[in-house]
């Protein structure tokens, strides 16, 4: 069961804002508003009137459009024919269509310009591009699921600028969302959903991100803190000078150099798309470096392939579980062995050993508290947190020398991921280096002894977690500080308050427009 | 535990299950549409399997259709199609049977380097695909299917009587093999049965054993599975693309080498073409199974075998084609269904039984442990 006793009702004229955690049930609701998958009880309303929408072509034809994560545009196309694509009845494929989409366009401030290819477009324009192709269909209800995931913090800003000239059309909005600044920031009413039901509601002006982000895990935060510092002057990992380049030359990693210790976690910190899927496949050797060096315990191994870094001692937790960390068709003991292959418990020569596999499984199970009835159930069977718990087990098997941590509890409950968060300070106490990734600040923060800040493919600016604060951390993430970031004591402000402040400073003196051309790549690949 | 694996059994086994029984109905109602019994072709040709000379015809058929079927499923389980299987298959009997007509070795060494040539020349014309896919990119459904046509013609442009060919009447052949290179078949009361029977059960064997228990089969596996997981597993995708398309060949190779060597002793216009094509229908209703294919290698040389009878009975023989043809349509739907509806299922139970572990025990220790 995904969703269950879900109740909200979206004011004409208002941005909506739905938060949960990863896993929560949103997707789902989003599927059943947009008439992707039938509700088994309950009911929609739409201006009081009561509907069924049994496929997305009905949400359409009652006004309601879906901007889509992943973007739905065929590159090869201008943003004129991606716009008409699918709706040529309504104003035909030439001038009148033009015509319209300039209309729109001027109407809501979303300065799109109907001839250009989308392939030379970025990330912002193409979502303005996706928004429109909604409008243009008649829609008065827009649902934009997680919109600023794949966008920098100033095209955030430009999104919800536009977000509030819809609004002040009379149009509604519903934003689908896990950042809580941004939704204090936009929404006019807040609805948090938790295991799939709705838990409460929320008025943005009287709220602290820290209240919503408690409603939304349904306790109070755990911190990740670690104590004392277990860091050692022997590197683990050194990484020199690491290019690595998008087919044309554009770089999408640049100059990278770090040093992880042994007994140290290095956090990066940055908005989602500016490298950090490719510094972990360079890392794991997904992807070839186009120069400089990688060595593990002062060993290069730039050239190796996976196999032989994994055996070597990389551990892998990855972005995505379901593409890079799963077989979700397989039974959970072949998921142990995946990536591990080659290792004991599972191999002896060139033979697996299905008996020591499985028994090591039990174990992993059971010691890592992973709810199954058994091993040989599927991996798509298991929730989000409970795969995460096997992955993380299985990595943690190998003792590995180095972990490439990438969002270790994305999609996590709270309980596990406390759990996720001890077995990875256990392990750096015994010497382990680990590269962390996270897009929750607070994790960051509190597991890292050194963090660093990954900006358009470079690391530029890093800071001591003791004294840093997510906000300064924040503001690193835009490309508006460099450097060695100085915590600052009075910039103490609520987190809110700052955020938005923060939005408006930058607005005027934006340091340097992303232009589109450099603009980070749409996450969908 | 238990409990899964005999529902996983029994998945496994409802969508073969339900394609025949939907594949029966609706061939019934096509009899029924012609103004036939819908019934009596099916008594006709189960009473055909019961003589002995139609039994050895049944499983000499099926020991080839086995073979070919496999190296379907070879590629089967790492997503990759070859259809061109039974170009292989030709190009490699054609082959064979001129190395065996110019090269005469002791038989000890005759017939194991005849099988090696065989599965040679498969996993060559199989390479050259997995070649262009891998560093080209080019789709290996497309490639095998040219490379079919191109062993036609090379089968063709060898055999003629200024090459290779020899004229046996109108038949040209690569003409006859020398006998140490035959294989004696064993004598059953209604005829002989191919001596290389062994090898398709063999070739059984090695499958799952290398599939199911060693590294590279896991690999394999994974790859098919998932790719991108392979990928970051340590899996070399190219490379098992490539090792994936050899091996597919070499059994695509030697599929044709029972009759080969067991029969005809010679490759002519009259050796069985189409047998990779069969083959493609017979893995994908024996999902990709050791077992499930000799089942269904076994139900197709039946229905190929017995339903010759049905003519001389005042009925059609084709209907055991055009059950074939309902056989491998629904065969593609019932196994998605059931897969989908044993997922979902699966999932359920698992969501309930936790549940139920957890109302049972609040100790949330216990709950892992079961």
């Amino acid at each position: 069961m995904a969703n269950h006793d879900i109740h909200f009702s979206v004011r004409k004229g208002t941005v909506h804002a739905l938060v949960g955690e990863n896993g929560a049930g949103k997707s789902t609701l989003m599927k059943i508003l947009y008439g992707m998958q039938k509700p088994d009880e309950g009911t929609i309303a739409i201006n009081g009137e009561q509907v069924s929408l049994s496929s997305p072509a009905d949400a359409i034809a009652r006004g309601i459009g879906m901007v889509h994560q992943h973007f739905m545009l065929a590159d090869q196309l201008t943003v004129l024919e991606n716009v008409v694509l699918g709706s040529e009845k309504l104003y035909g494929i030439g001038g009148q269509a033009r015509k319209k989409i300039k209309e729109i366009s001027d109407a809501y401030g979303l300065g799109v310009k109907p001839d250009v290819l989308v392939e030379n477009l970025g990330v912002a324009d193409r979502q303005r591009v996706e928004i429109l192709k909604v409008l243009y269909r008649g829609a008065r209800t827009l649902i934009l699921d997680e919109p600023t995931a794949v966008l920098v913090p100033q095209e955030v800003d430009a999104l919800f600028d536009n977000l509030r000239e819809l609004k002040a059309e009379g149009l509604s909005v519903i934003f689908i969302s896990h950042k809580l600044g941004e939704v204090l920031a936009v929404a006019d009413d807040i609805t948090v959903i938790r295991r799939g039901t709705t838990v409460g509601t929320a008025i943005p002006s009287e709220t602290t991100p820290r209240q919503l982000a408690e409603l939304m895990v349904g306790s109070a935060l755990p911190t990740p803190e670690t104590s004392e510092s277990t860091v050692t002057d022997r590197p683990m990992i050194q990484v020199e000078g690491l290019r690595l380049e998008a087919e044309g030359g554009r770089p999408l990693l640049d100059d990278i150099s770090f040093t992880i210790h042994e007994g140290e976690v290095l956090g990066i910190a940055g908005v989602e798309g500016n490298g950090q899927t490719e510094l972990i496949d360079a890392l794991i050797g997904l992807k070839g470096a186009d120069s400089g060096t990688i060595r593990l315990a002062g060993e290069e191994i730039t050239a190796w392939p996976t196999r032989k870094r994994r055996e070597d001692g990389i551990g892998y937790i990855p972005e995505d579980r379901h593409r890079h960390g799963l077989l979700l068709e397989s039974p959970l003991w072949e998921n142990r062995i995946l990536g591990h292959v080659t290792e004991k418990p599972n191999a002896k020569g060139p033979w697996l050993d299905l008996k020591a596999a499985q028994e090591d499984t039990r174990r992993i199970v059971r010691e890592y508290d992973v709810r199954t009835p058994g091993i040989d159930v599927t991996a798509a069977s298991l929730s989000g947190g409970n795969q995460q718990k096997l992955i993380v087990g299985r990595e943690m098997s190998h003792k590995p020398r180095f972990l490439i941590a990438a969002h270790p509890t994305r999609g996590v409950d709270v309980g596990a991921q406390a759990q996720i968060w001890d077995q990875i300070r256990e392990a750096r106490r015994e010497g382990l280096a680990v590269l962390l990734i996270s897009a929750d600040l607070d994790e960051l923060i509190g597991l890292s002894d050194t963090l660093r800040v990954i900006y358009r493919g470079r690391l530029v600016a890093d800071a001591d977690p003791a004294t840093i604060t997510p906000e300064e951390l924040g503001s690193a993430m835009t490309g508006a500080a460099t450097g060695h970031l100085e915590h600052d004591e009075d910039a103490e402000l609520s987190e809110a308050t700052l955020l938005e402040q923060q939005a408006r400073e930058d607005a005027p003196d934006v340091v340097e427009t992303p232009d589109p051309q450099e603009a980070p790549e749409d996450e969908a690949r | 535990m238990k409990k899964f694996d005999k529902e996983r059994v029994l998945l496994a086994l409802a969508g073969p299950a339900i394609a025949l029984v939907v594949a029966v109905a609706l061939t019934s109602i096509v009899l029924l549409v012609s103004g036939k019994s819908p019934f009596e072709p099916y008594s006709i040709m189960f009473e055909q399997a019961t003589f002995s000379d139609i039994q050895v015809l049944i499983i000499n058929q099926a020991t080839m259709y086995y073979l070919a079927a496999v190296a379907v499923a070879v590629g089967f389980r790492m997503n990759l199609f070859n259809i061109g299987v039974d170009g292989q298959y030709r190009l490699a009997a054609m082959t064979t049977a001129l190395v065996g007509a110019h090269v005469a070795l002791p038989s000890f060494l005759q017939v194991p380097m005849l099988i090696l040539v065989a599965m040679l020349t498969g996993a060559f014309w199989a390479g050259i695909a997995g070649i262009l896919k891998t560093t080209r990119g080019v789709s290996e459904v497309v490639a095998t299917i040219m490379l079919n046509a191109i062993a036609t013609s090379v089968i063709a442009w060898l055999t003629l009587p200024e090459n290779f060919g020899v004229l046996e009447g109108n038949n040209s052949t690569t003409g006859p093999m020398n006998e140490s290179g035959w294989i004696p078949g064993f004598e059953l009361p209604g005829g002989e049965v191919y001596g290389l029977i062994v090898l398709a059960v063999l070739v059984g064997i090695a499958y799952w054993l290398v599939l199911g228990r060693t590294r590279f089969g896991f690999d394999l596996r994974a790859t098919g599975a998932s790719e991108s997981a392979a990928a970051a597993s340590g899996v070399n995708a190219k490379r098992m693309v490539l090792m994936a398309m050899l091996i597919s060949g070499a059994l695509a190779g030697i599929s044709g080498l029972p009759i080969l060597l067991g029969d005809s002793h010679t490759y002519g216009l009259t050796f069985p073409a189409g047998l990779g094509f069969t083959a493609i229908g017979i893995a994908l209703l024996g999902r990709n199974h050791p077992v499930g294919i000799a089942f269904a290698a076994l139900l197709w040389a039946w229905l190929d075998k017995a339903s010759q009878d049905l003519d001389y009975r005042g009925y059609d023989k084709e209907i055991a084609v055009i059950m074939q043809g309902l056989i491998v349509l629904a065969v593609v739907i019932s196994y998605e269904a059931v897969r989908q509806w044993g997922l979902k299922r699966q999932q359920q139970r698992v969501g309930e039984e936790l549940a139920a572990a957890a109302r049972k025990s609040k100790n949330s220790e216990e709950v892992a442990a079961r």
